[in-house]
């Protein structure tokens, strides 16, 4: 993975002809590679490379000549911020919503629910960032169109969260980041509701007299709740790739922004140092799922111990 | 498939007037961008043919040039008129959407069905390769591999169809693993049919409704991932601009009021998109097995 970045970064263009200024002679130009050992062949540097990682160093950014792994870890509370946003308002708006339209779904405004998650999914993120920009914060001046409000810093980490300012900064990246997810899970919860009310244990229920939120709020929703579980935790990672985007439109200091710079100024280490934190996320995301649905589907710890 | 199953089809597809709809907005703007050379008053990847003087004009200005017409959706800030920039714009995503899909249809389908029949040591290994894919975000594959080839309009594609393909992989592998148990299967097999010919004649026309609804729903998400690659400057050269790199250019013009430029291509990608979903929804709810038994 490393070496096909590597590879690729290098061969869109020598990083020296973008860092080092045109006017420069040649023998700025041979001090500025020797300094970032750039006049290595490749395999040494990518070795030397491979051998600095192992230790935790990751290169200094050619840009900004701080180690890359510092702006990565620096600018990631920002955008995982956004992201835990984001999926939380897609997940508590999302479930009730699409409950609603599987229990009822003949009704008016189940069918409005469903178109409304047909427009959300298809609507381009950074158009809709773009409209709620005009609109919120032009137009009305309800909300600040861009940046990140105050922090305050917990555990050594800043967060903006705890701030009223910094929620008046998140509310609109989030919403935007969280539309495609939220018709995403008003989608699977409607799909999970409808087919597990034809199931029997739920005629039992009601056959014994439950009341019905009681047979819905405890039954129906747990057993649906595994899939939603499921793809909410793989969709994380989708969400922090995409936050890209929302990060572009808002001037959200996170690593999205940092990467699409990044990979403009063809600054190799940073974006050697965000394939490898980010690809080593998902890879624990995806861990972490499958050890919690394994922990929440008792079918799947039954057929275990019977075996 | 019989004409009277197509007939059925279109029948239940009728029934909800949202995907009615949606096919006719789809068709129209499929019209227009395959018509746009003929339809488009002003050709706009013709540099010399534009006027930088009618840069950034409103809605129902008037052109400078002979004959007099009117930029009936205004101009971007080159002097290109924004009517036809859109129609040239829907002409590529459509471009690039369709063939995406196309080509990743094909391989995935191939690679499904031979991972589906065959079994075993192919299966698990082609499984494998599509699990990784999909594992990774969409977004973050493309972006990775355009900023190592650049920009271009095959680099897009091919980089569309890197990270589609798994999904027509996965659904051809799913239907051929039900089909290859069935007893016309083992019927063609006794007959002393060779491999090739079982699955390209008898498997293959089984298991293309499931493939249409992902492949609907496959070319919405192309046409939407290449305006975002293009929004970030991932995509399209700035000499062929799609519609991603249209809204792009005018987001900077937005706060100062001049909002024609990124608004009305952006409506027509959102219609574009939307319709194409509208449709795939409604072929998906009908051609559901698990609610088709009820």
């Amino acid at each position: 993975m490393s070496l096909l970045v590597f590879v690729g970064v290098f061969a869109i263009g020598s990083p020296i002809d973008v860092l080092v200024s045109p006017e420069a002679d040649e023998a700025e130009r041979e001090r500025v590679s020797r300094t970032l050992g750039l006049d290595q062949p490749l395999w040494t540097q990518y070795g030397r490379f491979v051998v600095h990682a192992v230790q935790g160093d990751l290169g200094s950014s050619f840009v900004h000549n701080v180690p890359a792994i510092g702006l990565i870890f620096e600018r990631l509370p920002a955008t995982l911020e956004l992201a835990c946003v984001a999926m939380a308002m897609a997940v508590v708006l999302g479930i009730p919503l699409g409950l609603w339209a599987g229990l009822y779904p003949k009704s008016r405004s189940s069918k409005a629910i469903m178109a409304g998650s047909i427009v959300g999914f298809s609507l381009p993120t950074f158009w809709v960032g773009m409209m709620m920009i005009m609109l919120l914060s032009v137009q009305w001046g309800l909300l600040p169109s861009n940046g990140r409000g105050e922090t305050v810093t917990v555990a050594g980490v800043p967060l903006s969260v705890l701030t009223v300012d910094g929620w008046r900064h998140l509310l609109i990246p989030a919403l935007n980041l969280a539309l495609f997810k939220l018709s995403l899970v008003i989608r699977l919860t409607r799909a999970g509701a409808r087919e597990a009310l034809l199931q029997d244990y739920v005629k039992f229920a009601r056959a014994k007299g439950l009341r019905p939120s009681r047979v819905i709020g405890v039954h129906v929703l747990k057993n649906i709740l595994i899939p939603i579980v499921t793809v909410v935790g793989m969709e994380f990672g989708s969400v922090v790739a995409f936050a890209v985007v929302t990060e572009s439109v808002f001037s959200w200091p996170g690593i999205g922004k940092l990467l699409i710079e990044s990979i403009n100024l063809l600054d190799r280490p940073v974006v050697i140092a965000y394939l490898l934190i980010v690809v080593t996320m998902f890879v624990a995301i995806n861990l972490l799922v499958d050890l919690v649905y394994s922990v929440l589907d008792p079918r799947v710890r039954l057929s275990e111990s019977a075996t | 498939m019989s004409s009277l199953r197509l007939r059925q089809l279109w029948r239940s597809f009728g029934r909800s007037h949202l995907a009615l709809v949606g096919a006719a907005i789809f068709s129209a703007t499929l019209f227009v961008a395959v018509c746009a050379p003929l339809l488009a008053p002003q050709m706009p990847y013709d540099l010399a043919g534009l006027n930088l003087l009618d840069a950034r004009l409103p809605p129902g200005s008037d052109w400078s040039g002979e004959p007099a017409r009117t930029y009936l959706l205004g101009t971007d800030e080159q002097g290109r008129d924004m009517l036809s920039a859109i129609m040239y714009g829907l002409r590529i995503s459509l471009l690039v959407g369709f063939s995406s899909a196309l080509i990743a249809l094909a391989i995935g389908s191939v690679l499904g069905l031979v991972a589906g029949y065959a079994g075993g040591r192919v299966d698990t290994v082609i499984m494998r390769l599509a699990d990784i894919q999909l594992s990774f975000p969409a977004i973050l594959i493309a972006m990775i591999l355009l900023a190592i080839s650049g920009q271009g309009v095959g680099k897009i594609i091919i980089a569309l169809v890197a990270v589609q393909w798994a999904y027509y992989a996965r659904t051809m592998r799913g239907a051929a693993l039900v089909e290859r148990k069935k007893e016309y299967v083992e019927a063609a097999r006794l007959q002393g049919l060779s491999h090739g010919r079982i699955v390209l004649r008898h498997l293959l026309p089984n298991c293309i409704p499931p493939l249409l609804v992902v492949a609907a729903l496959q070319v919405a998400s192309a046409v939407a991932l290449e305006a975002t690659l293009s929004f970030l400057g991932l995509g399209l050269p700035i000499t062929e601009p799609s519609l991603g790199l249209l809204i792009a250019n005018g987001y900077q013009h937005m706060l100062s009021g001049r909002y024609w430029i990124s608004v009305f291509p952006g409506m027509a990608l959102m219609l574009l998109i939307v319709s194409i979903n509208l449709v795939a929804d409604q072929l998906r709810d009908i051609l559901n097995p698990r609610l088709l038994e009820h």
